[in-house]
């Protein structure tokens, strides 16, 4: 925990209503400000309680604070170095332990996730139903059982998709872990997009997770054989730009260069990563855009809008189709309790985001809902079947865009 | 913790919440001080009540032991206004944020203290109301502290602070009763006397505000000056001339270059000084008066002038007004805020005065102000690393209300005396009129417990005793005083 960026807080607290866990509970420890002071406490010399602990693994890591903070406090820094503070210097409840190897052994492992599938798909009805009794037991699990989507049909992407007319660019596509297993389509449209939008994209075999799990969670020193191996895997297969679809991902591949050092950060400079949404809305298009008689609210993904200031770029790709409606949804700074792993580690103050979320998303009427991130969706689609609501489709900007291009009529 | 805080934690428990009496160390301690981080105290109990009955309860039960208790919203303030006690309990009103009633017809909002200023507004902007006081921390601080402080804003020129817009207030008096003080009610102003307390008076747990209707137009101007004279005349031109607008704001040159770090507003370069000038009402009116503005302007050295076409323009022209406090951290590790106010047409002199002070000490001052009104907002600059660096900054920070209060002023405009004032409160006030004041306090608070050493610069009278006063009280005595 750097001292100097924690001085940067002059303590105005005008984070404190862009905080969702102090928009859900109202207490100073519970806000960026609050948290702040209790690094600064640590740094002062008082060890890591039990109970400060449990307010640093309370904060989203959303970043909504970092948008609103006029004094520019890197909170996204220094909430990253107490993390890994945290996981060093504090020793967690044998059962909290247990579950976050699981998460840690499972996630950022395609392979392992894939082999998930299975279980999944077969268990569908079943977690569903025994998730409200799990409840009791273990919240966390419950949540696992709860989120978890159905998997749909695996889709196995080539290493290189050609260019539709003329090639405007060559750029390499990161799978990711989550979006590559749970959400294969999202990746298919992506690939489609940048195609039919005139790019080579390459989709190197090789790459793995890019390391923004391990990062986000305390866990540097994974984070940085993530960094490594993805970084090596693009180089290796000759591109210079990625394109990300997810945020989070996104969020943290853009930020390489400051996680390692010497001669990984050089390359890590050399690769620009840039989000699928900001990618084609610099790019301009070139594909036809057919009709989509729509309403479609667009959430937007705390790592894509407070980490990454992509909130524009993906409006404008939307509204760029004929006859298709932007809904705003309110309160749309505001995380929807994703936020990684929060989901399974918090499983309560998640919940209730993801109900504030659903209500929000529900009030606009819409008939879609368009979300850039797996976690977020998959957070969201729980929430609005736990409130008993007709359960609405949500679809990743990629396949809306997919839908239009290709003249589908409806989003697939 | 004492052995009375410790049995008070237990009772207190009793009457709140699961997890709502906070004792640990780690976590009392990120309640030790407000907007204002030089004043700090850790508070010795935090309690986060969810009612008005809650909070009764709490005061009842400092009351049985004698603990002085401070009331605290979203802890912004800038005078130290909630800055805890050691020996005192923190009423919290963060949690009580509740829009309870929005009476379009009648005009009128009733809220919970925690709501905050902002939230007012949206919840009836889409009917064309809005809460009128802004204070620049509108989406954070909260009503009630509001209501302690009698915030004003930007806007304040034309509609009034705090005090203009609340119509009725359910408060905690410090002996723990629930009672309603309205605007209506005939006899003394209660209400009036309540609003701007500082929390030495009781604690707000409902508010009823007014709502304004929003205007037919909005025009904001943003002209721009060669240096902060030339500025300074063009203000007091425009109100001379009969012109009242919504606002007019000024920020100095140090000021514009904190706001451009922070969030890049644009304005234009190589200014010594901007002036905002924001016309509300009926269009035909608005158009008028805009060229009368645009032309004092020119006539007082303006070599730019903007006019913010919709609501996003003008968000753009606010927004580095809006963060100017918050963004001088860009340009200096500390500061302090100053709140000060002179006749306008003292503000040329008194500006001039502050230029030598900083000089003098070698301590940057960045202003920022409500020209209209003649509220100053110097920002002392100061390395907290350097030594002494503090200490001049503090002294430069009080020279600067000398200047105001020299020049007919006041040392408060709209922050509050607070702790951190309290000790100017001599240069303004004689004696007998403290004395008077600690009279009204004694009648609302006889034993002290309500948000104790605000305000005042001494313990005097009964006011500033903690703990139990025995006998009678000295003016009640001496037969000057009744006590009621």
């Amino acid at each position: 925990m750097d001292p100097e960026l924690i001085n940067d807080c002059v303590h105005c607290g005008f984070c404190l209503p862009s905080c969702p866990t102090y928009v859900l509970w109202g207490e100073e420890m519970d806000s960026p400000r609050g948290r702040i002071h209790l690094m600064k406490q640590h740094v002062e010399g008082t060890p890591v309680t039990d109970e400060m602990a449990g307010h640093f693994d309370a904060c989203l890591g959303c970043m909504a604070c970092v948008t609103a903070c006029p004094s520019g406090v890197r909170y996204d820094r220094l909430i990253e170095q107490t993390r890994a503070v945290v996981e060093r210097e504090h020793v967690r409840e044998p059962a909290d332990r247990a579950l976050r190897e699981l998460v840690f052994q499972l996630f950022p492992h395609p392979r392992r996730l894939r082999a998930m599938r299975v279980p999944l798909r077969l268990s569908a009805g079943l977690r569903r139903r025994i998730a409200p009794r799990l409840e009791r037991v273990n919240p966390s699990l419950a949540a696992m059982a709860d989120l978890a989507p159905d998997p749909v049909k695996r889709v196995r992407l080539p290493r290189r998709v050609e260019a539709v007319g003329r090639r405007r660019a060559t750029v390499g596509m990161l799978t990711g872990c989550v979006q590559g297993e749970f959400f294969p389509q999202v990746n298919a449209a992506t690939a489609r997009v940048l195609a039919m939008e005139g790019c080579d994209v390459v989709i190197p075999p090789s790459q793995g997770c890019c390391g923004a799990l391990s990062l986000h969670s305390g866990r540097p020193g994974q984070a940085r054989r993530f960094a490594r191996r993805t970084i090596a895997a693009f180089d290796r297969a000759g591109v210079d730009t990625i394109v990300v679809n997810a945020a989070g991902c996104g969020s943290t591949m853009k930020e390489y260069a400051d996680l390692l050092d010497g001669v990984w950060a050089e390359r890590a400079r050399e690769i620009r990563t840039v989000d699928l949404a900001e990618y084609l809305a610099e790019l301009g298009p070139v594909a036809r855009r057919h009709p989509l008689p729509l309403t479609v609210a667009y959430h937007d993904a705390c790592h894509l809008a407070h980490a990454q200031g992509v909130r524009s770029q993906p409006r404008e790709l939307l509204t760029a189709i004929p006859d298709l409606e932007l809904r705003e949804i309110a309160e749309s700074a505001i995380c929807c309790g994703s936020a990684g792993t929060y989901n399974l580690f918090q499983p309560e103050a998640a919940r209730e985001l993801g109900d504030r979320k659903a209500e929000r998303v529900l009030a606009t009427g819409a008939d879609l809902l368009v979300s850039a991130n797996p976690g977020c969706t998959m957070q969201i689609t729980s929430a609005i079947r736990r409130s008993g609501a007709a359960p609405i489709p949500v679809a990743h900007t990629a396949q809306v865009l997919d839908a239009s291009i290709r003249g589908l009529g409806r989003v697939a | 913790m004492t052995e009375t805080l410790d049995e008070l934690a237990r009772g207190l428990a009793g009457v709140l919440p699961p997890g709502a009496v906070i004792t640990d160390p780690v976590r009392l301690r990120t309640y030790e001080c407000d907007g204002l981080t030089h004043h700090r105290a850790v508070p010795g109990i935090v309690v986060l009540p969810e009612s008005a009955e809650q909070i009764a309860a709490v005061v009842r039960l400092c009351n049985e032991y004698g603990v002085p208790f401070v009331a605290r919203g979203a802890g912004t303030g800038l005078s130290g206004g909630a800055l805890p006690r050691a020996d005192g309990v923190l009423v919290v009103t963060a949690k009580m944020r509740r829009i309870l009633q929005v009476d379009l017809a009648d005009r009128r909002a009733v809220v919970e203290p925690g709501v905050t200023n902002l939230a007012i507004t949206e919840a009836v902007r889409e009917h064309g109301y809005y809460y009128a006081p802004d204070p620049s921390s509108q989406q954070v601080c909260t009503i009630g502290g509001n209501v302690a402080e009698n915030s004003g804003g930007a806007h304040c020129l034309k509609y009034g602070f705090t005090v203009n817009h609340v119509l009725a207030l359910e408060i905690v008096t410090p002996d723990g009763d629930i009672v309603t003080l309205d605007a209506d009610d005939p006899g003394y102003d209660l209400l009036g006397a309540f609003v701007g307390s500082e929390g030495t008076l009781g604690i707000t747990t409902k508010v009823t505000v007014r709502l304004s209707r929003a205007p037919e137009t909005v025009t904001t101007l943003l002209a721009a000056f060669g240096s902060i004279e030339q500025g300074g005349q063009a203000v007091s031109a425009i109100i001379g001339a009969g012109v009242v607008p919504a606002a007019i704001e000024m920020m100095d040159a140090l000021a514009i270059a904190a706001a451009e770090a922070a969030v890049a507003c644009g304005y234009p370069a190589g200014a010594g000084a901007v002036l905002i000038v924001e016309l509300d009402g009926p269009a035909a009116e608005v158009a008028h008066q805009f060229a009368e503005v645009e032309r004092i302007c020119r006539d007082n050295g303006a070599f730019e002038l903007r006019t913010a076409a919709g609501p996003q323009e003008r968000a753009a022209v606010w927004k580095g007004r809006r963060s100017a406090f918050a963004a001088v951290g860009r340009i200096s590790p500390a500061y302090i805020v100053q709140d000060g106010v002179v006749p306008r047409t003292a503000l040329p002199d008194v500006l001039a005065s502050i230029d030598r002070l900083s000089a003098e000490y070698g301590i940057r001052v960045a202003n920022v102000f409500h020209a209209g009104d003649g509220n100053l907002h110097p920002l002392v600059l100061f390395d907290d690393a350097e030594p002494g660096a503090e200490e001049r900054a503090g002294l430069v920070s009080g020279r600067i209300l000398d200047l105001c209060v020299e020049h007919g002023g006041s040392i408060t405009g709209e922050h509050g005396v607070g702790v951190d004032k309290s000790r100017y409160m001599p240069k303004m006030f004689t004696d007998d009129d403290l004395d008077t004041m600690q009279l009204v306090r004694c009648a609302f608070d006889p034993r002290g417990l309500s948000n104790p050493g605000k305000v005042f610069p001494t313990p005097r009278l009964c006011g500033e005793v903690p703990g139990v006063r025995r006998g009678v009280h000295p003016l009640v005595e001496s037969g000057r005083a009744e006590q009621f």
